[in-house]
């Protein structure tokens, strides 16, 4: 099927995108505005998700309990996220609801309420969420190798911390809001049933006359090398590592994708053949590729049992660095295949490519279609995969371990 | 969208939801075998198999078989039930023969020693995986409870104990009487040319006979009961409760979902604005289970330990207001749009149709469309509703907690 992607800058900084898929009944929009952890105040840890938080309970006409109604009422799917450089809504519904779900999504970034009466109600909902993490030990494994990995600013959690959730206040959320929520370097991307013309009419009305602008400070991430581990009575061991990799921008990103895919995409992918098929080592492990602004790592998750632990992260690194002896042809040829269908896939959900366009322009600044991808993936050759091993070999690990016993990382590895 | 079906002479049933215009297709064998039809010291069979299914056959090992999964491109996985054993894939539409050869070849694994030792070293760490999760083993417990001897007591993964126990030979025994033709369904959705996928099933499946394959059925008890069971890592308290529901061939099921949605769903309902919005729970939901001969109307709820005695005191006034706050028409009207979009939403993609399709089929023998189950979610009444609100107060129930001390 024919691909367009469609793009239109409002003078206030708001990017739309657009791809129509005409045979779906539904749409979906990601709307990202540009502020996130790093943007808080080194005492307010949280503050990004709270403040957020609390704009959802009433804004515009409706108050909290109206938003949920009405987003019912329309029979929207819908999730909110805030990172480290960003903030998120995706929503998901029938094509003919999506001009008052989208009303809804930009009331509540234009006029949220900001109740006194449900500050305290917010802050008692993020500080039971940040306290469950403890009994999720394969998610905290992950949060703890961000802290370690991307230090105090970078490294933070949507979730803050205990003592900065205690001490935020309402007039800290609002001062947030009033700084950094504006259209500006704002993203809206839409994909699904709806036509290019009318949509930018509706975007135009509803976000047209927002103006605000806001002074993102200049992202200046590193990542350093490091172990921790975190004492935890329990009987597997949770292993989450980290290592060196050219992030999402780079022009050699695609070499660094297909090296993760030959370790980790599908059934006969390293790791899974290694750790889990020939040794029965794990019932999980996986490797995946994470950019944050221009720092790119890959990061691997292996959960085993305590006394099985050490040689399971011996294998896993093994298996890694093992890429230097050389990739089959065949398993290149998988990796392709397994591309080329996902990328059809897409083409069978609105969600999955309305989140995939946003990621795209906030990275590229701009969407590489379907047939981009495809002719970039069928450049990838065994030796230029290799070569690119050799150029970016992994390096500067950091390692979480959450369970009974410490570990410790195979010599050689720095 | 047309909906095609035919019953091979082996007794291999074939349906499919046919959708020229979708980009990809999924294809499913469907065996109706679970946790349910084990014997106890056999606990955890049918989830083992289904891993040993990818381990080859006579003629793949187990790397061709995964090296072939990914050369088709696919998305394929498993998954085993109290009731059903469900392996899938979704390709695209002009790998159709190549897909169904090896999904069809490795319903006849050959179960090799070798493999199958390494394999339960797998198992057990994914025992080991969920019993350091939270609920903490309470959704086994509650369901050892409240089902007593009743089959559907088992654990689907077994326990560590069982699966250290099987051995390869018992393992055949049982694939041979429970994956007879007769008990499979071969299902399809999306872009998928039927006439030849009957073809190649016929071809594919000729050899393999039909066995009685019967389930013992039987209503269970609904017992009374209160287990607290202490897990020292744990931070938060987890506590489930089960009350007996309806089995899935009982329409009265649509009248329970919508119940338990306006009560019980993770947003927008009762049990939300009085326990989720206002920070006193993280989770507090309703949910419904059916099997074959019965179901499950069940409660699920974590908050810190300090809160855990009032927050169940208010779920469960909540759920005995049937009288004084009885159900509104925009709860009803709320709670089915929700459903229904959901439902429409998610039929986009054939693999979430391979579900729905295989799933309706297995439990009611019957093709259902999207359309035509939003319609039964729409006809529920209010009178209906309140009814089964009103009963939920004198229901028995089995509750197990567990606490960190």
């Amino acid at each position: 099927m024919e691909q367009s992607i469609f793009q239109h800058t409002f003078p206030n900084g708001l990017v739309l995108l657009g791809e129509p898929m005409p045979w779906l009944e539904s749409v979906a929009f990601t709307l990202l505005i540009r502020v996130g952890t790093s943007d808080e105040p080194s005492d307010r840890k949280g503050l990004a998700g709270l403040a957020f938080e609390m704009m959802q309970r009433g804004a515009g006409e409706l108050d909290s309990h109206a938003i949920v109604e009405e987003l019912d009422f329309l029979g929207v799917e819908r999730s909110s996220s805030v990172s480290t450089f960003h903030t998120s809504t995706s929503m998901a519904c029938m094509a003919s609801v999506l001009e008052p779900t989208l009303k809804i999504a930009v009331s509540i970034l234009r006029e949220p309420h900001f109740p006194d009466s449900e500050m305290e109600e917010a802050r008692q909902s993020s500080l039971l969420e940040l306290a469950s993490l403890e009994d999720d030990p394969s998610q905290k494994c992950f949060t703890e190798l961000k802290k370690a990995r991307f230090g105090e600013v970078y490294g933070r959690i949507s979730l803050g911390t205990e003592e900065g959730l205690v001490a935020i206040t309402l007039d800290d959320c609002k001062e947030y809001w009033g700084q950094h929520i504006s259209p500006s370097g704002a993203v809206l991307s839409v994909a699904g049933n709806f036509k290019w013309d009318e949509l930018r009419e509706l975007v135009e009305r509803v976000i047209g006359d927002w103006n605000g602008n806001s002074n993102p400070h200049k992202p200046n991430v590193k990542a350093y090398p490091s172990v921790v581990h975190v004492e935890h009575d329990s009987q597997q061991t949770h292993i989450a590592l980290a290592y060196d990799a050219v992030p999402y921008q780079h022009p050699e990103y695609y070499q660094s994708r297909g090296l993760v895919g030959i370790l980790s995409d599908g059934m006969s992918s390293r790791l899974f053949s290694e750790v889990r098929e020939k040794r029965g080592l794990v019932y999980s492990v996986s490797a995946s590729s994470h950019s944050l602004h221009d720092c790119g790592s890959v990061m691997c998750y292996a959960g085993t049992t305590a006394a099985r632990a050490q040689e399971t992260l011996d294998v896993t690194i093994a298996t890694i660095n093992a890429i230097r002896d050389g990739i089959d042809p065949q398993e290149l040829s998988r990796l392709k295949s397994r591309v080329r269908t996902s990328l059809v896939m897409d083409q069978e959900s609105s969600s999955a490519r309305s989140s995939q366009i946003a990621y795209d322009w906030v990275y590229l600044k701009r969407v590489p279609t379907r047939s981009e991808v495809l002719s970039e993936v069928d450049k990838l050759t065994c030796n230029s995969l290799l070569e690119h091993f050799n150029r970016f070999p992994p390096r500067s690990w950091s390692m979480v371990t959450i369970g009974p016993e410490p570990l410790e990382l195979p010599n050689g590895i720095s | 969208m047309e909906f095609r079906s035919v019953q091979l002479d082996n007794g291999l049933e074939i349906v499919a939801e046919v959708n020229p215009s979708a980009f990809s297709q999924s294809l499913g064998y469907f065996v109706k075998t679970g946790s349910r039809d084990e014997t106890p010291k056999m606990a955890g069979v049918s989830h083992f198999l289904e891993h040993m299914v990818f381990k080859g056959t006579d003629k793949r090992s187990a790397e061709d078989v995964n090296q072939e999964l990914d050369d088709l491109g696919s998305q394929s996985n498993a998954y085993t039930s109290e009731e059903q054993t469900v392996y899938y894939m979704s390709v695209l539409p002009e790998n159709q023969s190549h897909a169904l050869e090896l999904l069809s070849d490795i319903m006849r694994p050959a179960l090799r020693d070798d493999d199958f030792e390494t394999e339960k070293q797998v198992i057990i760490e994914e025992i080991a995986m969920y019993d350091d999760q939270p609920p903490y083993g309470a959704v086994e417990r509650a369901m050892e409870e409240f089902f007593g001897d009743h089959p559907l007591a088992r654990r689907v993964l077994g326990t560590r104990e069982t699966v250290l126990d099987l051995d390869p030979e018992s393992m055949r025994a049982y694939h041979q009487s429970r994956y007879a033709p007769n008990n499979l369904t071969l299902v399809a959705a999306g872009a998928v040319n039927f006439d030849e996928l009957v073809e190649s099933a016929k071809r594919l499946t000729a050899s393999w006979l039909p066995m009685d394959t019967s389930r013992s059925l039987q209503r269970p008890k609904s017992p009374q009961a209160d287990i607290e069971m202490v897990h020292p890592p744990a931070t938060q308290q987890y506590t489930l409760q089960h009350a007996l529901g309806v089995p899935s061939s009982d329409s009265y099921r649509y009248v329970l979902r919508v119940l338990a949605s306006i009560l019980g769903d993770d947003s927008g309902s009762r049990l939300f604005w009085s326990l989720v919005d206002n920070g006193l729970a993280e989770s507090a939901v309703l949910f419904t289970q059916e099997f074959d001969d019965c179901g499950l109307f069940s409660i699920y709820t974590t908050c810190s330990p300090e809160q855990h005695a009032s927050n169940w005191e208010i779920i469960q006034n909540i759920l005995s207001s049937g009288t004084e706050k009885p159900i509104t028409d925009r709860e009803i009207e709320l709670a089915k749009n929700k459903i229904c979009s959901g439902l429409i939403l998610s039929s986009e993609r054939p693999s979430n149709r391979l579900f729905s399709v295989g799933g309706a089929w297995l439990k009611r023998e019957r093709y259902e469309t999207v359309a035509e189950v939003a319609a039964n979610y729409q006809r529920v009444t209010r009178a209906q509703l309140q009814e089964a609100f009103e009963k939920l107060k004198s229901r028995s129930t089995v509750t197990v907690t567990v606490r960190p001390e």
